[in-house]
């Protein structure tokens, strides 16, 4: 069965969704990355999005469906890449999105992450 | 108003979902529209597609490319013989749900399309069409 | 009845050139402000015309303009009429082309049929009707082709009134001029998308000094635009929010408490750049070597 893989990077894991995704694949990414997240002890989830040509309501739920989880298991999620048609069409479908952090791409999702854990009062790589 | 094509697609599982997305993006592309409105036009198109299988137990959806001297568009008609919609005006204001998830879909479809048009009766199946206009 | 159809016909054939002749004189009446290279132009597309006309006269029906022998006929009258919308006739001048060639025509069928009054009476009345479509049909295509300008100086002038600015490595400016409907909403918010993308910037402020009116609708816009932005990881300010504005805001309800609003466009520049990280220090020495420096640059001019 197809999977979307996730790479560890640090203490933190990169999904990369390129293809169209149908409900199965969808539900099977959830169950992987919890597993994921608990295996790891990660600390934060960048979700990239880039080569997403649309989000409807589904997917916009199941990112939400991963950020609360991850939120339960002590990890920030950060959706990056999102493409300027792709946000205009979701302001305008009128998806709230709550809970879910953006960023322009991966390299500032991870400053995001960082930042996030800093205020949270603890990071594993600046050493506070 | 002219049609000057038409196609019918299934809907009866989640991959046909994908299946249809593709098809409507072909069809705005073959219109020309540019990347904000084949966005639109998409994602409406896989609202109502999950509303026919998900609400609807399954259905049809044709597409259709319309023309006339003013203007060119694409008409996307979904159908199924589902429960109905008992009550329209409250599935069109935003989070209403008969089961689980946000429930935007009949709402966002109408928002991201330029015409749109619906007619359930309970026990009588959902018909919805939507047009978005270059 | 077909007699009469062929007479009005065979008219317009053996004495075409008599026709048109007469035709060109009373439009050459109208022609008060135009070129030489102009009447020349008309005088061209009025023996096209007769051309046209004669063959559609003959072969199709005279009194079914919109059948496919007219289709010559039609395309030079809408040719004619793109043209002359563009030029800025007026609607009167442009369907003058072919009203007045009834004047021509009717007297040239009143020398042509001379002891049979009901068949004058047939032709003439033959004549009016078919002057009267193409009339009426120019008319038409002069309309549309004014839509067709309008829609595509709109067009334009919404994307010419919306440049977003780089007012800093990190920053960047969206000064709003004029109205904001949905229309230039979608324009604005690609332009600041495509903008955000191609920098990198982690700030963007919308500056609505040269807005003259927010409403409930433009409101919602600017929050659309604001989502937006933050969907590409942007943080969206407002700047230029006058008194009246900040009243008429709080009158409607509106809920802008998620989003940073500023007075000036300085101050938002101001809390941007604090937010990047940088500091602005004021440094006497620089100071006075900009004050030589625009002393100098004053007197060489």
């Amino acid at each position: 069965m197809e999977r979307i893989p996730i790479l560890k990077m640090g203490e933190f894991l990169l999904v990369t969704i390129q293809v169209d995704m149908h409900d199965r694949l969808a539900l099977t990414l959830q169950d992987d990355l919890t597993a994921s997240i608990v295996k790891y002890r990660s600390r934060g989830v960048l979700i990239d999005i880039s080569a997403l040509e649309m989000v409807d309501s589904f997917i916009g739920r199941m990112l939400g469906t991963i950020a609360s989880m991850a939120t339960l298991l002590d990890a920030s999620t950060v959706v990056v890449g999102m493409q300027p048609s792709v946000a205009i069409t979701l302001v305008e479908l009128g998806l709230p999105l709550r809970g879910i952090r953006t960023a322009l791409d991966v390299e500032k999702g991870m400053l995001t992450l960082h930042s996030l854990l800093a205020v949270n009062g603890e990071s594993g790589d600046d050493g506070h | 108003m002219t049609v000057i094509s038409s196609e019918s697609l299934e809907i009866r599982s989640s991959e046909d979902i994908v299946t249809v997305r593709q098809a409507v993006r072909k069809k705005s592309v073959t219109l020309g529209f540019g990347l904000v409105d084949q966005t639109k036009v998409v994602t409406a198109s896989s609202e109502l597609a999950r509303n026919t299988l998900d609400y609807g137990g399954g259905g049809t959806v044709r597409l259709e490319i319309l023309e006339n001297d003013r203007k060119s568009g694409l008409r996307l008609i979904f159908e199924d013989k589902g429960p109905g919609i008992p009550d329209i005006e409250r599935a069109l204001s935003d989070g209403f749900t008969t089961g689980s998830g946000m429930g935007l879909g009949l709402g966002g479809a109408k928002r991201l399309s330029h015409d749109f048009e619906i007619i359930s009766k309970p026990g009588e199946g959902t018909r919805v069409s939507i047009v978005r206009w270059k | 009845m077909a007699k009469t159809g062929n007479k009005l016909a065979e008219v317009l054939t053996s004495r075409e050139s008599d026709i048109t002749s007469q035709w060109l004189e009373l439009q050459a009446k109208s022609w008060k402000n135009i070129s030489a290279s102009e009447q020349l132009e008309t005088a061209r597309k009025s023996r096209q015309f007769m051309e046209s006309l004669k063959l559609a006269a003959r072969d199709g029906k005279i009194e079914n303009v919109s059948g496919p022998q007219w289709e010559p006929v039609r395309e030079l009258l809408a040719e004619v009429s793109a043209s002359r919308a563009k030029a800025g006739y007026t609607p009167i001048e442009t369907a003058s082309f072919v009203f007045s060639l009834k004047e021509a025509l009717f007297n040239i069928l009143r020398e042509e049929i001379v002891d049979d009054p009901a068949a004058l009476a047939e032709s003439i009345w033959q004549a009016t009707t078919f002057i009267d479509k193409l009339g009426l049909f120019t008319m038409d295509s002069f309309q549309k082709s004014r839509e067709d300008i309008i829609s595509r100086q709109q067009q334009e002038l919404l994307e010419l009134s919306t440049p977003v600015v780089r007012l800093w490595e990190n920053v960047l400016a969206l000064p709003l001029i004029g109205t904001l409907d949905s229309a230039r909403t979608q324009i604005v918010m690609q332009n600041l998308l495509d903008a955000i993308v191609a920098t990198r910037s982690d700030y963007a402020i919308i500056d609505i000094t040269g807005v003259p009116v927010v409403d409930t609708l433009v409101a919602q816009h600017l929050l659309k635009t604001v989502a937006a932005a933050r969907l590409m990881g942007a943080d969206c300010m407002i700047s230029g929010i006058r008194p009246q504005i900040a009243q008429t805001i709080i009158h409607l309800g509106v809920d802008l408490s998620g989003v940073t609003t500023k007075a000036t466009l300085s101050d938002a520049f101001a809390v941007a750049l604090r937010r990047s990280g940088y500091t602005i220090v004021k440094d006497a020495k620089g100071a006075k070597n900009g004050r030589e420096e625009k002393q100098t640059s004053a007197g060489a001019n």
